[in-house]
């Protein structure tokens, strides 16, 4: 089970939380501009890293406040835990320690 | 006509675990490791949503006569007067006694605008709390939330052990003070964790999950009425 420093409660079991998925995805300028295919790569398609993500996520079970973390989806190692409407905090590029293929 | 209206409401009302009363009692445990569980129904709650510092916060605080909590885990007042307990950054949850005065205004058989009146609230201080926000013009909210969440009370010596059966927080004395709340799970269960005093707990479930959770809890009690295994 992850343990998720809560920017407000501290660190809790991931039970508490409700995932959000990827952060940082803006809702478009004019929706009703877009092709179907366009409204669709915003509604559906992610960036699925494998490394570093960006992810939103609810302390649901606590003070119910929306936050982002930095994750990393190959070790699940939290790097980051920010604000909502911060942006993207750099870290220093860490070079890739995964073998290449990964578990299949 | 006006002697016919009812205005005690009391005897209508039925709290979630009336019908566990005695089944708590029986579980309860006395002697060397004792644990006891009770239901205290009908406390009057009251979810607060204002900003800190503010104006409508400073007004909200000198009607409850309670400062608001500043962070995570702390509770202001008194468990048994009006308390205020941290639920957010903006949002306070407070708890007092049961008390229920049907205002004029409810009684009255004039036929009224939907959302005329300040509050539909029987309890007077939630009344006064909706009309002290109401003067400003900052965006807040007060609303009666009493029937939300029923409160069991857990106490005696082997309390905390019973707890942490099924709650991951380190409720350790030297991490949980008495007179510190918060909100996290029991079992499966959202609740808000509340140790009044240092062997007496509460625990405020929903309504609809509160006969779970006062089965779940008299579970737990049940090792302790036998000796302990070396």
């Amino acid at each position: 089970m992850l343990l998720i420093e809560c920017p407000n409660c501290g660190p809790r079991d991931e039970t508490e939380y409700h995932y959000g998925g990827e952060a940082h995805v803006p809702y478009p300028e004019d929706p009703s501009q877009l092709s179907d295919k366009e409204w669709a790569e915003y509604l559906f398609y992610r960036s699925n890293p494998k490394g570093l993500l960006a992810e939103r996520w609810a302390h649901t079970t606590g003070c119910r406040r929306w936050f982002n973390v930095l994750r990393d989806t190959v070790t699940y190692e939290i790097k980051a835990v920010y604000a909502i409407g911060e942006p993207r905090p750099a870290l220093q590029a860490d070079p890739p320690q995964h073998p290449r293929g990964g578990t299949r | 006509m006006a002697d016919q209206l009812l205005t005690d409401i009391t005897r209508f009302r039925r709290s979630p675990l009336a019908r566990l009363h005695d089944r708590m009692t029986a579980a309860s445990v006395t002697g060397a490791r004792d644990v006891a569980l009770r239901e205290i129904p009908f406390l009057n709650m009251v979810g607060i949503r204002v900003r800190p510092g503010s104006a409508a916060a400073e007004a909200l605080a000198a009607v409850a006569e309670v400062p608001l909590p500043a962070a995570h885990g702390a509770v202001t007042g008194d468990p048994d007067g009006v308390a205020v307990v941290w639920q957010g950054p903006d949002e306070f949850l407070l708890v007092s006694q049961d008390e229920t005065v049907v205002p004029l205004e409810l009684t009255e058989t004039a036929d009224r605008e939907p959302g005329a009146l300040i509050s539909l609230s029987t309890h007077p201080l939630t009344t006064q709390l909706c009309r002290a926000l109401a003067g400003h013009q900052e965006s807040g909210q007060v609303v009666d939330l009493s029937a939300n969440r029923t409160t069991l009370e857990l106490s005696g010596h082997c309390a905390r052990a019973v707890l942490e059966k099924g709650c991951h927080l380190d409720l350790h004395p030297r991490v949980f003070e008495v007179g510190t709340a918060v909100s996290t799970t029991l079992g499966p269960v959202q609740v808000i964790l509340w140790r009044t005093a240092e062997r007496t707990w509460r625990i405020m479930p929903r309504a609809s999950f509160a006969e779970y959770v006062a089965h779940w809890l008299m579970d737990a009690m049940t090792e302790f009425a036998s000796s302990e295994v070396p």
